[in-house]
């Protein structure tokens, strides 16, 4: 649409912010980057890190393939700005598995065969060691409810649900 | 997306003061909804201010018996939080209603109250449309409007507010605490979102230059007899179609008070003192119930896609009444709806 004409581009471009420092612990490892202001997480972790482990999938937090761990808890890497998460702590499907040995989830996720096309896979598994962690899902529908912001269009979800009850069963 | 630069606001004082010398600027807290809206170039801002780290974070009980919440409190911790299970829950499973975990994970309080309508057009920049670009024009009302509003709406906008946690606090009448260049005041629940009339542009009634800083919540809860029931078109993680808040108190059988709102309706969650009034003194049951929905929704006009949402709420506030009334609230694992 013509509302961001030629003018209003050129001003803008003329006056591209700095990049900005920021420190990040990524899978245990201290990280230092420089990233644009609108970098977001997610593409700071794909394209400035090379985790590229997290997905873009719908990249406006509808679809949840961008999942990862801030803090402790799941969020979507595609709605959070990298230069608001300076001196996190940031966990990925990359920093899930523990000397070799796969995180429980991971290996509940093959013994349920709990994916087809695996794009979301690593979003379903985050999420899920977040659910874990929270401790509020108990139930196979307390489970789908709280795992709805992850999609899977291959339609696993059967197969994710018995996946993550194994998981809870052995944790 | 239009480049932007980036600032950390100390304190309140200087976020205030920061937005004040810049007018393009916003501030962003949980940025669930406005780095979305920038990735769509919905929003420009040229500068965002972040407030996430601001020490507004607790949740406190008030000398007088309410709660006062602070604006960055995130939107899970707000309804995990013991006195809000427990005092009320009805707010507690409305924010639960509402997104996804992860969402709700970075999502604060006060930035709930501030999230932009989802109406198609409103996120679609081809298009004309009154909220974005004021005096375009609305492409709703004669367009796809399934998902829009049918109270209170204007010739200028049909917009829909996408909350269900603003549903529950309206019910609960919270108080918005804000503050300014001209120091801080506070605002009736009912007062702080706007019907779009011919300033579809403006949602609210926070000025630009203010910032929320906390929620705070009467003493009365309604934990006995409360229900949140939230239509939409899959189980979880949609919008609502319609969502009914519903609270009441019961002496024996008897309506003592009751606070009805309405999700997904309107440009803001939708009451009527008249629709409430009906209730009292009435003998808790369908008949009542009725009568209540049919003031609530006095008024109401459909657009053409979304005229099934008139009855769809009429059933809904009668289904969510009954559920309050007998202490059954609407589950939020378990679909059916009894």
């Amino acid at each position: 649409m013509a509302r961001s004409g030629t003018a209003k581009l050129t001003t803008r471009t003329a006056s591209v912010p700095e990049k900005i420092p920021i420190r990040l612990t990524v899978n245990g490892s201290q990280m230092e980057l420089r990233v644009a202001p609108w970098t977001t997480l997610l593409d700071a972790l794909r394209d400035h890190l090379d985790l590229t482990g997290t997905k873009k999938g719908c990249d406006h937090g509808q679809c949840g393939a961008c999942t990862v761990l801030v803090d402790g808890r799941r969020i979507n890497s595609c709605l959070t700005l990298a230069v608001m998460k300076e001196g996190a702590e940031i966990i990925t499907i990359e920093g899930l598995a523990r000397n070799g040995e796969l995180h429980p989830l991971q290996q509940a996720f093959i013994d349920q065969d709990a994916f087809q096309c695996g794009y979301c896979t690593s979003g379903q598994i985050c999420s899920a060691a977040g659910l874990l962690a929270e401790g509020k899902a108990r139930t196979p529908n307390e489970i789908r409810e709280l795992m709805s912001g992850n999609i899977c269009r291959c339609g696993a979800y059967p197969n994710i649900v018995a996946a993550i009850l194994q998981a809870m069963e052995r944790s | 997306m239009t480049p932007f630069q980036y600032a950390r606001a100390n304190d309140v004082a200087d976020a205030i003061k920061q937005i004040a010398t810049d007018p393009s600027a916003k501030f962003i807290a949980g940025g669930t909804n406005l780095i979305d809206l920038i990735k769509y170039d919905v929003e420009e801002p040229t500068r965002l201010i972040d407030i996430s780290h601001l020490p507004l974070r607790s949740i406190e009980q008030t000398s007088t018996g309410g709660v006062l919440i602070g604006a960055m409190v995130p939107n899970t911790d707000l309804a995990y939080h013991p006195i809000i299970e427990q005092r009320y829950p009805l707010l507690a499973r409305a924010i639960m209603s509402g997104a996804s975990q992860q969402l709700r994970n970075m999502a604060s309080t006060g930035g709930n109250l501030l999230q932009r309508t989802r109406c198609f057009y409103f996120y679609d920049t081809a298009t004309p449309c009154n909220k974005r670009e004021p005096g375009s024009g609305c492409s709703a009302i004669d367009g796809i409007n399934r998902i829009n509003a049918v109270l209170g709406t204007s010739q200028a906008c049909i917009a829909t507010h996408p909350s269900d946690m603003c549903v529950a606090l309206a019910a609960l009448e919270a108080t918005v605490h804000v503050a300014g260049p001209a120091g801080a005041r506070t605002i009736a629940f009912a007062d702080f979102h706007r019907l779009p009339g011919n300033t579809p542009q403006r949602d609210t009634n926070l000025e630009p230059d203010e910032i929320i800083t906390a929620i705070e919540l009467p003493p009365k809860g309604f934990s006995a007899n409360y229900s949140y029931l939230k239509i939409r078109d899959r189980l979880s993680y949609a919008f609502a179609l319609v969502s009914v808040a519903a609270a009441l108190e019961l002496d024996g059988d008897t309506i003592k008070e009751a606070r009805l709102a309405l999700g997904g309706v309107a440009h803001k969650p939708w009451r009527s003192s008249a629709a409430e009034a009906a209730l009292l003194g009435q003998r808790a049951e369908a008949t009542a119930f009725a009568r209540a929905a049919d003031w609530l929704l006095h008024g109401a006009k459909g657009y053409g896609h979304n005229d099934f949402k008139i009855g769809l709420a009429r059933r809904a506030i009668v289904r969510t009444l009954g559920q309050a009334a007998r202490g059954t609230p609407q589950s939020l694992s378990d679909k059916k709806i009894r």
